[in-house]
Protein backbone atom coordinates (compact mmCIF):
# COMPACT_ATOMS: atom_id res chain seq x y z
CA UNK A 1 0.00 0.00 0.00
CA UNK A 2 0.98 3.63 -0.35
CA UNK A 3 0.32 5.89 2.61
CA UNK A 4 0.70 8.97 0.42
CA UNK A 5 -1.99 7.73 -1.97
CA UNK A 6 -4.28 6.86 0.94
CA UNK A 7 -3.87 10.38 2.32
CA UNK A 8 -4.73 11.88 -1.06
CA UNK A 9 -8.08 10.12 -1.33
CA UNK A 10 -8.91 10.72 2.33
CA UNK A 11 -8.11 14.44 2.18
CA UNK A 12 -11.05 16.80 2.46
CA UNK A 13 -9.42 18.87 -0.28
CA UNK A 14 -10.01 16.05 -2.76
CA UNK A 15 -12.31 17.82 -5.24
CA UNK A 16 -15.14 15.29 -5.08
CA UNK A 17 -17.91 17.71 -4.17
CA UNK A 18 -18.38 16.62 -0.54
CA UNK A 19 -18.15 20.23 0.62
CA UNK A 20 -21.67 20.90 -0.67
CA UNK A 21 -23.26 18.04 1.32
CA UNK A 22 -24.19 18.05 5.02
CA UNK A 23 -25.42 14.43 4.95
CA UNK A 24 -28.68 15.35 6.64
CA UNK A 25 -27.31 17.81 9.17
CA UNK A 26 -28.85 20.92 7.59
CA UNK A 27 -32.29 19.34 7.73
CA UNK A 28 -31.63 18.14 11.29
CA UNK A 29 -30.72 21.69 12.29
CA UNK A 30 -33.96 22.96 10.84
CA UNK A 31 -36.34 20.16 11.75
CA UNK A 32 -34.91 18.59 14.89
CA UNK A 33 -33.41 21.62 16.58
CA UNK A 34 -29.84 20.32 16.41
CA UNK A 35 -27.86 23.34 17.59
CA UNK A 36 -24.98 22.53 19.96
CA UNK A 37 -21.79 20.58 19.40
CA UNK A 38 -23.19 17.80 21.61
CA UNK A 39 -26.26 17.62 19.34
CA UNK A 40 -24.05 17.44 16.26
CA UNK A 41 -21.92 14.70 17.80
CA UNK A 42 -25.00 12.64 18.61
CA UNK A 43 -26.28 13.08 15.05
CA UNK A 44 -22.88 12.09 13.72
CA UNK A 45 -22.70 8.97 15.93
CA UNK A 46 -26.14 7.80 14.87
CA UNK A 47 -25.45 8.34 11.20
CA UNK A 48 -22.05 6.64 11.43
CA UNK A 49 -23.37 3.57 13.26
CA UNK A 50 -26.20 2.99 10.77
CA UNK A 51 -26.03 4.27 7.20
CA UNK A 52 -22.33 5.10 7.52
CA UNK A 53 -21.61 1.55 8.65
CA UNK A 54 -23.50 0.04 5.70
CA UNK A 55 -21.75 2.29 3.19
CA UNK A 56 -18.30 1.75 4.68
CA UNK A 57 -18.86 -2.03 4.49
CA UNK A 58 -19.76 -1.72 0.81
CA UNK A 59 -16.63 0.39 0.27
CA UNK A 60 -14.47 -2.24 2.00
CA UNK A 61 -16.09 -4.98 -0.10
CA UNK A 62 -15.40 -3.17 -3.38
CA UNK A 63 -11.84 -2.37 -2.30
CA UNK A 64 -11.14 -6.04 -1.57
CA UNK A 65 -12.97 -7.24 -4.69
CA UNK A 66 -12.96 -4.48 -7.32
CA UNK A 67 -14.25 -7.00 -9.88
CA UNK A 68 -17.32 -8.02 -7.85
CA UNK A 69 -20.85 -7.99 -9.29
CA UNK A 70 -21.53 -4.26 -9.25
CA UNK A 71 -25.03 -4.63 -10.63
CA UNK A 72 -26.02 -6.74 -7.63
CA UNK A 73 -24.27 -4.45 -5.17
CA UNK A 74 -26.03 -1.46 -6.73
CA UNK A 75 -29.40 -3.10 -6.12
CA UNK A 76 -28.48 -4.04 -2.55
CA UNK A 77 -27.44 -0.45 -1.81
CA UNK A 78 -30.62 0.90 -3.42
CA UNK A 79 -32.66 -1.43 -1.21
CA UNK A 80 -31.00 0.08 1.84
CA UNK A 81 -31.83 3.67 0.79
CA UNK A 82 -35.62 4.10 0.75
CA UNK A 83 -35.39 7.85 0.07
CA UNK A 84 -35.05 8.75 -3.62
CA UNK A 85 -33.32 12.01 -2.64
CA UNK A 86 -30.80 10.01 -0.63
CA UNK A 87 -30.12 7.73 -3.57
CA UNK A 88 -29.76 10.66 -5.95
CA UNK A 89 -27.27 12.38 -3.62
CA UNK A 90 -25.32 9.14 -3.26
CA UNK A 91 -25.11 8.69 -7.04
CA UNK A 92 -24.18 12.34 -7.59
CA UNK A 93 -21.26 11.97 -5.17
CA UNK A 94 -20.39 8.68 -6.86
CA UNK A 95 -20.20 10.28 -10.31
CA UNK A 96 -18.05 13.08 -8.97
CA UNK A 97 -15.64 10.71 -7.23
CA UNK A 98 -15.47 8.48 -10.32
CA UNK A 99 -14.46 11.47 -12.45
CA UNK A 100 -11.51 12.06 -10.12
CA UNK A 101 -10.55 8.39 -10.09
CA UNK A 102 -10.51 8.13 -13.86
CA UNK A 103 -8.21 11.14 -14.16
CA UNK A 104 -5.94 10.11 -11.29
CA UNK A 105 -5.67 6.45 -12.35
CA UNK A 106 -6.31 6.47 -16.11
CA UNK A 107 -5.18 2.85 -16.52
CA UNK A 108 -7.34 1.31 -13.78
CA UNK A 109 -9.66 -1.24 -15.39
CA UNK A 110 -12.33 -1.24 -12.64
CA UNK A 111 -12.58 2.56 -12.66
CA UNK A 112 -12.89 2.52 -16.45
CA UNK A 113 -15.85 0.10 -16.40
CA UNK A 114 -19.27 1.49 -17.24
CA UNK A 115 -21.40 1.79 -14.07
CA UNK A 116 -24.41 -0.54 -14.02
CA UNK A 117 -26.87 2.30 -13.36
CA UNK A 118 -27.42 5.13 -15.86
CA UNK A 119 -27.01 7.74 -13.12
CA UNK A 120 -23.72 6.21 -12.03
CA UNK A 121 -22.55 4.17 -9.06
CA UNK A 122 -23.34 4.96 -5.44
CA UNK A 123 -20.52 6.81 -3.74
CA UNK A 124 -19.82 3.84 -1.43
CA UNK A 125 -18.88 1.79 -4.49
CA UNK A 126 -16.67 4.46 -6.02
CA UNK A 127 -14.77 5.07 -2.78
CA UNK A 128 -14.01 1.35 -2.83
CA UNK A 129 -12.71 1.58 -6.39
CA UNK A 130 -10.56 4.60 -5.49
CA UNK A 131 -9.23 2.82 -2.42
CA UNK A 132 -8.34 -0.23 -4.50
CA UNK A 133 -6.60 1.97 -7.08
CA UNK A 134 -4.66 3.61 -4.23
CA UNK A 135 -3.71 0.11 -3.01
CA UNK A 136 -5.50 0.46 0.33
CA UNK A 137 -6.60 -2.41 2.52
CA UNK A 138 -10.35 -2.93 2.97
CA UNK A 139 -10.08 -1.60 6.54
CA UNK A 140 -8.43 1.55 5.24
CA UNK A 141 -11.09 1.83 2.55
CA UNK A 142 -13.83 1.68 5.20
CA UNK A 143 -12.00 4.34 7.17
CA UNK A 144 -11.79 6.62 4.14
CA UNK A 145 -15.56 6.32 3.77
CA UNK A 146 -16.22 6.99 7.46
CA UNK A 147 -13.66 9.80 7.50
CA UNK A 148 -15.33 11.64 4.62
CA UNK A 149 -18.74 11.24 6.26
CA UNK A 150 -17.72 12.46 9.70
CA UNK A 151 -15.54 15.35 8.52
CA UNK A 152 -18.21 16.50 6.07
CA UNK A 153 -20.82 16.60 8.84
CA UNK A 154 -18.39 18.41 11.15
CA UNK A 155 -17.54 20.95 8.45
CA UNK A 156 -21.22 21.51 7.67
CA UNK A 157 -21.86 22.04 11.41
CA UNK A 158 -19.17 24.69 11.55
CA UNK A 159 -20.74 26.53 8.62
CA UNK A 160 -24.39 26.11 9.61
CA UNK A 161 -24.14 26.68 13.36
CA UNK A 162 -20.95 28.75 13.65
CA UNK A 163 -19.56 26.14 16.05
CA UNK A 164 -15.89 26.34 17.03
CA UNK A 165 -14.01 24.38 14.34
CA UNK A 166 -11.22 23.43 16.73
CA UNK A 167 -13.61 22.01 19.32
CA UNK A 168 -15.37 20.20 16.49
CA UNK A 169 -12.15 18.49 15.46
CA UNK A 170 -11.43 17.56 19.07
CA UNK A 171 -14.85 15.90 19.01
CA UNK A 172 -13.83 13.96 15.91
CA UNK A 173 -10.63 12.85 17.59
CA UNK A 174 -12.61 11.43 20.53
CA UNK A 175 -14.28 9.14 17.99
CA UNK A 176 -11.08 7.95 16.33
CA UNK A 177 -10.77 4.70 18.28
CA UNK A 178 -14.43 3.86 17.68
CA UNK A 179 -14.05 4.53 13.95
CA UNK A 180 -10.98 2.29 13.82
CA UNK A 181 -12.99 -0.49 15.44
CA UNK A 182 -15.96 0.08 13.16
CA UNK A 183 -13.71 -0.02 10.08
CA UNK A 184 -12.28 -3.37 11.25
CA UNK A 185 -15.82 -4.69 11.57
CA UNK A 186 -16.71 -3.44 8.09
CA UNK A 187 -13.67 -5.20 6.64
CA UNK A 188 -14.54 -8.46 8.41
CA UNK A 189 -18.06 -8.37 6.99
CA UNK A 190 -16.64 -7.60 3.55
CA UNK A 191 -14.20 -10.50 3.36
CA UNK A 192 -16.44 -12.34 0.92
CA UNK A 193 -17.72 -10.54 -2.17
CA UNK A 194 -21.36 -11.15 -1.23
CA UNK A 195 -23.43 -7.99 -1.79
CA UNK A 196 -26.52 -9.64 -0.26
CA UNK A 197 -24.55 -10.05 2.96
CA UNK A 198 -24.25 -6.28 3.34
CA UNK A 199 -25.55 -5.13 6.74
CA UNK A 200 -28.92 -3.39 6.69
CA UNK A 201 -28.60 -0.96 9.59
CA UNK A 202 -30.78 2.08 9.06
CA UNK A 203 -32.11 5.14 10.79
CA UNK A 204 -35.55 6.50 9.93
CA UNK A 205 -34.39 10.08 10.40
CA UNK A 206 -31.75 9.72 7.72
CA UNK A 207 -34.27 8.97 5.00
CA UNK A 208 -36.97 11.25 6.35
CA UNK A 209 -34.58 14.20 6.64
CA UNK A 210 -33.20 13.57 3.15
CA UNK A 211 -36.70 13.76 1.69
CA UNK A 212 -37.71 16.84 3.67
CA UNK A 213 -34.44 18.57 2.80
CA UNK A 214 -34.89 17.83 -0.87
CA UNK A 215 -38.19 19.71 -0.84
CA UNK A 216 -36.93 22.69 1.17
CA UNK A 217 -36.42 25.72 -1.01
CA UNK A 218 -34.06 27.52 1.33
CA UNK A 219 -30.97 25.40 1.85
CA UNK A 220 -27.22 25.70 1.52
CA UNK A 221 -26.32 22.05 1.04
CA UNK A 222 -27.29 19.52 -1.62
CA UNK A 223 -28.05 16.90 1.03
CA UNK B 1 0.00 11.38 -26.55
CA UNK B 2 0.38 8.96 -23.66
CA UNK B 3 0.15 5.28 -24.34
CA UNK B 4 2.53 4.10 -21.63
CA UNK B 5 3.23 4.64 -17.96
CA UNK B 6 5.64 7.22 -16.56
CA UNK B 7 8.43 7.64 -15.73
CA UNK B 8 10.23 6.99 -18.97
CA UNK B 9 13.93 7.54 -19.55
CA UNK B 10 13.84 8.11 -23.31
CA UNK B 11 13.17 11.59 -24.71
CA UNK B 12 10.18 12.13 -26.94
CA UNK B 13 7.50 14.68 -27.65
CA UNK B 14 4.51 15.13 -25.40
CA UNK B 15 1.74 17.16 -26.97
CA UNK B 16 -0.50 17.35 -23.96
CA UNK B 17 1.73 16.78 -20.95
CA UNK B 18 1.17 20.03 -19.12
CA UNK B 19 -2.16 21.00 -20.59
CA UNK B 20 -5.39 20.48 -18.66
CA UNK B 21 -7.34 17.37 -19.55
CA UNK B 22 -8.00 17.28 -23.26
CA UNK B 23 -11.27 19.03 -24.04
CA UNK B 24 -13.77 17.04 -26.03
CA UNK B 25 -13.87 18.87 -29.39
CA UNK B 26 -17.64 18.50 -29.48
CA UNK B 27 -18.08 20.04 -26.05
CA UNK B 28 -19.96 23.35 -25.81
CA UNK B 29 -18.01 26.51 -25.09
CA UNK B 30 -18.40 27.24 -21.37
CA UNK B 31 -18.42 30.81 -20.11
CA UNK B 32 -18.36 31.61 -16.39
CA UNK B 33 -19.97 34.76 -15.01
CA UNK B 34 -18.85 35.89 -11.55
CA UNK B 35 -19.09 39.07 -9.50
CA UNK B 36 -20.33 40.53 -6.22
CA UNK B 37 -23.91 40.10 -5.01
CA UNK B 38 -26.26 42.50 -6.78
CA UNK B 39 -23.88 43.52 -9.55
CA UNK B 40 -26.20 42.14 -12.23
CA UNK B 41 -24.96 38.64 -13.05
CA UNK B 42 -28.42 37.13 -13.37
CA UNK B 43 -29.68 40.07 -15.41
CA UNK B 44 -26.67 39.69 -17.72
CA UNK B 45 -27.37 35.97 -18.10
CA UNK B 46 -31.03 36.72 -18.87
CA UNK B 47 -30.05 39.39 -21.40
CA UNK B 48 -27.57 37.07 -23.10
CA UNK B 49 -30.23 34.36 -23.31
CA UNK B 50 -32.66 36.86 -24.83
CA UNK B 51 -30.10 38.00 -27.40
CA UNK B 52 -28.47 34.68 -28.25
CA UNK B 53 -30.80 31.76 -27.63
CA UNK B 54 -32.71 32.10 -30.88
CA UNK B 55 -29.60 31.45 -32.94
CA UNK B 56 -27.48 29.41 -30.46
CA UNK B 57 -28.36 26.26 -28.50
CA UNK B 58 -27.70 27.33 -24.90
CA UNK B 59 -27.70 25.89 -21.37
CA UNK B 60 -27.40 27.75 -18.05
CA UNK B 61 -26.09 26.59 -14.66
CA UNK B 62 -26.74 28.85 -11.66
CA UNK B 63 -24.86 28.54 -8.37
CA UNK B 64 -27.48 29.82 -5.98
CA UNK B 65 -26.43 30.62 -2.48
CA UNK B 66 -29.49 29.69 -0.47
CA UNK B 67 -32.70 29.65 -2.51
CA UNK B 68 -33.13 28.84 -6.18
CA UNK B 69 -33.88 32.54 -6.72
CA UNK B 70 -31.52 32.99 -9.67
CA UNK B 71 -32.70 29.91 -11.52
CA UNK B 72 -36.32 30.84 -10.73
CA UNK B 73 -35.78 34.42 -11.94
CA UNK B 74 -34.46 33.15 -15.27
CA UNK B 75 -37.42 30.82 -15.60
CA UNK B 76 -39.88 33.63 -14.77
CA UNK B 77 -38.31 35.85 -17.39
CA UNK B 78 -38.94 33.09 -19.90
CA UNK B 79 -35.68 33.79 -21.71
CA UNK B 80 -34.79 30.11 -21.93
CA UNK B 81 -36.77 26.88 -21.69
CA UNK B 82 -37.07 25.53 -18.12
CA UNK B 83 -35.19 22.36 -18.94
CA UNK B 84 -32.15 24.35 -20.08
CA UNK B 85 -31.54 25.82 -16.59
CA UNK B 86 -30.13 23.89 -13.62
CA UNK B 87 -29.28 25.19 -10.12
CA UNK B 88 -26.26 23.86 -8.20
CA UNK B 89 -25.90 24.10 -4.38
CA UNK B 90 -22.62 25.36 -3.04
CA UNK B 91 -22.65 24.40 0.66
CA UNK B 92 -22.22 28.04 1.75
CA UNK B 93 -18.98 28.41 -0.24
CA UNK B 94 -19.73 29.79 -3.72
CA UNK B 95 -16.14 30.27 -4.78
CA UNK B 96 -15.18 26.75 -3.73
CA UNK B 97 -17.77 25.42 -6.16
CA UNK B 98 -16.32 27.27 -9.16
CA UNK B 99 -12.62 27.08 -8.36
CA UNK B 100 -11.36 24.56 -5.75
CA UNK B 101 -13.89 21.77 -6.09
CA UNK B 102 -15.70 22.10 -9.39
CA UNK B 103 -17.12 18.59 -9.39
CA UNK B 104 -20.79 19.47 -8.80
CA UNK B 105 -20.71 22.11 -11.53
CA UNK B 106 -18.95 19.76 -13.96
CA UNK B 107 -21.46 17.03 -13.19
CA UNK B 108 -24.41 19.38 -13.71
CA UNK B 109 -22.95 20.86 -16.91
CA UNK B 110 -22.17 17.51 -18.50
CA UNK B 111 -25.57 16.03 -17.67
CA UNK B 112 -27.42 19.10 -18.90
CA UNK B 113 -25.34 19.31 -22.09
CA UNK B 114 -25.87 15.60 -22.77
CA UNK B 115 -29.63 15.84 -22.25
CA UNK B 116 -29.93 18.84 -24.61
CA UNK B 117 -27.29 17.87 -27.17
CA UNK B 118 -26.20 19.58 -29.26
CA UNK B 119 -25.42 22.59 -27.06
CA UNK B 120 -23.03 25.26 -28.37
CA UNK B 121 -22.82 27.54 -25.33
CA UNK B 122 -23.13 26.91 -21.58
CA UNK B 123 -23.23 29.87 -19.21
CA UNK B 124 -22.23 29.14 -15.61
CA UNK B 125 -23.29 31.88 -13.21
CA UNK B 126 -21.46 31.86 -9.88
CA UNK B 127 -23.09 32.70 -6.60
CA UNK B 128 -22.55 36.32 -5.59
CA UNK B 129 -19.11 36.46 -4.07
CA UNK B 130 -16.17 38.79 -3.46
CA UNK B 131 -13.43 40.18 -5.68
CA UNK B 132 -11.31 37.04 -5.38
CA UNK B 133 -13.80 34.75 -7.11
CA UNK B 134 -12.46 33.12 -10.26
CA UNK B 135 -13.44 30.08 -12.27
CA UNK B 136 -11.21 27.05 -12.66
CA UNK B 137 -9.96 26.40 -16.19
CA UNK B 138 -11.19 22.87 -15.61
CA UNK B 139 -14.76 24.20 -15.53
CA UNK B 140 -14.96 27.09 -18.03
CA UNK B 141 -13.13 28.24 -21.14
CA UNK B 142 -13.70 31.96 -20.57
CA UNK B 143 -14.84 34.08 -17.65
CA UNK B 144 -16.70 37.36 -17.34
CA UNK B 145 -16.53 39.41 -14.14
CA UNK B 146 -19.39 41.82 -13.42
CA UNK B 147 -19.16 44.83 -11.12
CA UNK B 148 -21.47 47.84 -10.91
CA UNK B 149 -21.25 51.56 -10.38
CA UNK B 150 -23.50 51.47 -7.32
CA UNK B 151 -21.13 49.10 -5.55
CA UNK B 152 -18.57 51.92 -5.32
CA UNK B 153 -16.38 53.41 -8.02
CA UNK B 154 -13.24 52.43 -6.10
CA UNK B 155 -13.83 48.73 -6.84
CA UNK B 156 -11.55 48.59 -9.91
CA UNK B 157 -8.76 50.16 -7.82
CA UNK B 158 -9.16 47.39 -5.24
CA UNK B 159 -8.19 44.92 -7.92
CA UNK B 160 -8.14 41.19 -7.25
CA UNK B 161 -8.30 38.25 -9.63
CA UNK B 162 -11.84 39.02 -10.86
CA UNK B 163 -10.98 42.59 -11.87
CA UNK B 164 -7.51 41.86 -13.21
CA UNK B 165 -7.64 38.40 -14.77
CA UNK B 166 -11.14 37.89 -16.14
CA UNK B 167 -11.39 37.61 -19.92
CA UNK B 168 -14.06 40.32 -19.98
CA UNK B 169 -14.84 42.87 -17.27
CA UNK B 170 -18.34 44.34 -17.32
CA UNK B 171 -19.02 47.59 -15.45
CA UNK B 172 -22.78 47.49 -15.06
CA UNK B 173 -25.48 49.98 -14.01
CA UNK B 174 -23.79 52.94 -15.69
CA UNK B 175 -27.27 54.50 -15.77
CA UNK B 176 -27.13 54.75 -11.97
CA UNK B 177 -23.77 56.49 -11.81
CA UNK B 178 -25.18 60.05 -11.55
CA UNK B 179 -27.34 59.02 -8.59
CA UNK B 180 -24.58 57.29 -6.65
CA UNK B 181 -21.82 59.74 -7.51
CA UNK B 182 -19.76 57.16 -9.39
CA UNK B 183 -17.17 58.24 -11.95
CA UNK B 184 -17.55 55.59 -14.65
CA UNK B 185 -14.71 57.00 -16.78
CA UNK B 186 -12.41 56.63 -13.82
CA UNK B 187 -13.72 53.13 -13.12
CA UNK B 188 -12.98 52.10 -16.68
CA UNK B 189 -9.50 53.64 -16.77
CA UNK B 190 -8.60 52.12 -13.37
CA UNK B 191 -9.76 48.72 -14.65
CA UNK B 192 -7.97 49.02 -18.00
CA UNK B 193 -4.75 49.82 -16.15
CA UNK B 194 -4.94 46.48 -14.36
CA UNK B 195 -5.99 44.27 -17.26
CA UNK B 196 -3.08 44.05 -19.71
CA UNK B 197 -5.25 44.79 -22.70
CA UNK B 198 -8.15 42.51 -21.85
CA UNK B 199 -11.50 44.13 -22.69
CA UNK B 200 -13.76 46.21 -20.44
CA UNK B 201 -17.37 46.98 -21.35
CA UNK B 202 -19.80 49.41 -19.70
CA UNK B 203 -23.42 48.35 -19.63
CA UNK B 204 -26.88 49.27 -18.48
CA UNK B 205 -29.09 46.22 -18.48
CA UNK B 206 -32.53 47.75 -17.98
CA UNK B 207 -33.28 46.28 -21.41
CA UNK B 208 -31.70 43.14 -22.88
CA UNK B 209 -30.31 45.25 -25.73
CA UNK B 210 -27.99 46.82 -23.16
CA UNK B 211 -25.99 43.60 -23.29
CA UNK B 212 -25.49 43.68 -27.07
CA UNK B 213 -21.75 44.33 -26.86
CA UNK B 214 -21.33 41.50 -24.34
CA UNK B 215 -23.38 39.20 -26.56
CA UNK B 216 -21.15 40.06 -29.52
CA UNK B 217 -18.09 39.23 -27.42
CA UNK B 218 -19.62 35.88 -26.42
CA UNK B 219 -20.56 35.15 -30.02
CA UNK B 220 -16.94 35.75 -31.06
CA UNK B 221 -15.89 32.92 -28.72
CA UNK B 222 -18.00 30.43 -30.65
CA UNK B 223 -16.29 30.99 -33.99
CA UNK B 224 -14.13 27.91 -34.55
Amino acid sequence: MSLAELLLIADGRLPAGGHAHSFGLEAAVRRLGVSTQADVERFLDERTATVGFVEATATAMVCGHPDLDRTRLDLELDARMPSPAQRAASRQLGRQALRIGRVMWPNDAALAMRPPHRDGDHQAVVWGLLAAAARCTPTQAALVSLHHLTTAIASAAVRLLRLDPIEMHAGLLRRAAALDELADRCAELAVDARPDGLPAASHPYVDLLAELHHHDDERLFHS
Amino acid sequence: MHDHDHPHPHPHTHHDTHEPRAVDPGRPVRVGIAGPVGSGKTTLVASLCALLSESISMAVITNDIFTTEDADALRRLGVLADDRIVAVRTGACPHTAIRDDISANLDAAERLEASLAPVALTLIESGGDNLTATFSKGLVDHQIFVIDTAGGDDIPRKGGPGIADSDLLVINKVDLSPYVGADTERMESDAVARRAGRPVLRTSLREPAGATAVADWVRSLLVP
